[in-house]
């Protein structure tokens, strides 16, 4: 179903006969082809994971974070182009602080989903400008509650309760539609959250992979933070348990 | 002497008691209304109670000039939050608003404010912004001149927790008591209370606030002191 632009597609500024705009679907491509990201809302917080492939066994085990904390009470994932990924969470970052100085609250979700998404696409409204390569999923918790929003690289961005990008997502998304959100708690998420990502692993076309997973939630006081060692440690045996499972069938 | 046109060109000044309290279920604004240039009342019915939003209040003292402009910048600024945030911005946030100009123009601004609200997240609360642009929640607050006067009162009389009628009554009596010592403030007594239920204004004109240790009996005429009888001789 990939059309070829075929002229339409040298510059953002150019829309196709057909009312496409081919670069930024080129984009979106780049964050498909990345490892996936899979976010999900419990009925107490939010959970994230990233499926971290490793291009080299002397990378340090924890370098190159995916998953990055933008103020206290929020945290963004990034799937897609790395770098790009850094200049999102750096401009999210400045808008949250930015926002606490003028307004003296800490910046509600939904406020900072729309600025980094007002922000993504910008850069696609200037010919000197190429679009993001990456999505980000921003995951936070302020006084309406534990939200989630998913920023594509056109610039649109959703309130999702699950969400999924990168190689594995539609795999990653049909899990998700089976989990009852509402009635878990983060704690059982981290699980899932660890079994999808690891069930969505492909196994033959990449080889390693760190898993990274983060929350914010009422155990963790609101404040967005690495799951801590002993849960990411029992996510990750039960994870590889559920595996074994499946494969045994 | 000097020219007795020197107060009509005088800046306007809002001598001014402000007040805000707390109460269990929102808060209570309170203000006088007497704006004057020099000695001359310029405005002997002023409202100094202005609305920054629908839930939030803004008491205004010191230079009415430059309390009045710095109000409609928040005004402006909270509208255009509203819009973004798609529901009514919370009394901490307006508070924040309005010290922010308060501190980035302390030089050039002279004016002493209490922001007073209702939002969902926080209930009733109250802010002082006084002369340097500092913020401070409390819960109650007074201003201008004629809370120099307020203050021992206020110790004494203060408790958390009253009910709508009980901080009414109380912010009335004490700005009625303000009125009667400070010159700078005078006129009328205004109230707005704001709770979950929304806002309502009062009005307490003069004739209808107590007295304090003002009755003199009524004389017709200084003649009556003729006519009383003499003080009867001593006689040892």
């Amino acid at each position: 179903m990939s059309s070829i632009g075929t002229g339409y597609d040298l510059s953002v500024t150019t829309f196709s006969p057909d009312g496409r705009v081919f670069q930024i679907e080129y984009a979106a491509k780049a964050v498909d082809n990345s490892g996936t990201v899979v976010a999900i809302k419990c009925k107490d917080g939010i959970v994230m994971g990233v499926e971290k492939l490793i291009a080299s066994k002397m990378l340090l085990p924890g370098s190159n974070r995916r998953i990055h904390s933008v103020h206290h009470n929020s945290g963004m994932a990034v799937a897609g182009l790395a770098a790009d990924g850094r200049q999102i969470v750096t401009r999210a970052k400045s808008e949250a602080t930015n926002y606490e100085r003028v307004y003296g609250e800490a910046i509600p979700v939904k406020e900072l989903a729309e600025r980094v998404a007002s922000y993504v696409h910008l850069c696609t409204l200037y010919w000197w400008l190429r679009p993001f390569g990456c999505g980000v999923i921003v995951g936070g918790y302020d006084r309406d509650g534990p939200q989630l929003y998913m920023i594509e690289p056109s610039g649109i961005s959703y309130r999702y309760f699950g969400a999924a990008i990168g190689k594995g997502r539609q795999g990653a998304k049909t899990e998700i539609e089976k989990l009852k959100l509402s009635e878990m708690t983060c704690r059982q998420g981290v699980i899932e959250v660890a079994r999808i990502i690891y069930g969505v692993h492909d196994e033959a076309k990449d080889k390693a992979f760190e898993l990274e997973l983060s929350w914010v939630c009422d155990e963790s006081n609101r404040q967005h933070e690495k799951v801590p060692e002993n849960l990411l440690e029992e996510a990750k045996v039960a994870a590889k348990a559920a595996l074994e499972e499946m494969d045994a069938d | 002497m000097d020219s007795i046109y020197n107060d009509l060109n005088a800046p306007h000044s809002m001598g001014t008691t402000i007040i805000g309290v707390t109460y269990d279920g929102g808060v209570v604004l309170g203000a006088d209304s007497r704006t004057s240039t020099g000695m001359y009342v310029a405005n002997r019915a002023s409202d100094k109670i202005t609305q920054l939003t629908d839930n939030v209040y803004i008491c205004r003292s010191g230079s009415a000039a430059d309390s009045q402009v710095l109000s409609d910048y928040v005004r402006y600024y909270l509208h255009q939050h509203t819009i973004q945030l798609g529901q009514p911005a919370t009394v901490k946030v307006a508070a924040n608003l309005v010290r922010m100009v308060s501190y980035n123009n302390k030089n050039m601004l002279q004016t002493g404010l209490i922001v007073g609200g209702w939002d969902k997240y926080e209930g009733g609360k109250i802010y002082g912004i006084p002369l340097g642009g500092t913020l401070l929640e409390q819960p109650f607050t007074i201003g201008g001149s004629g809370s120099s006067y307020l203050y021992g009162f206020f110790d004494q009389v203060w408790k958390e927790g009253m009910t709508q009628d009980e901080a009414e009554k109380l912010v009335v009596k004490a700005v009625s008591l303000a009125i009667a010592r400070d010159g700078a403030s005078g006129g009328v007594v205004r109230t707005v209370t704001i709770n979950k239920d929304g806002v309502s204004r009062k009005f307490f004109p003069g004739n209808t606030l107590p007295l304090w240790h003002e009755e003199l009996e009524a004389k017709d005429s200084l003649l009556d002191g003729l006519s009383a009888a003499s003080p009867e001789p001593m006689v040892s």
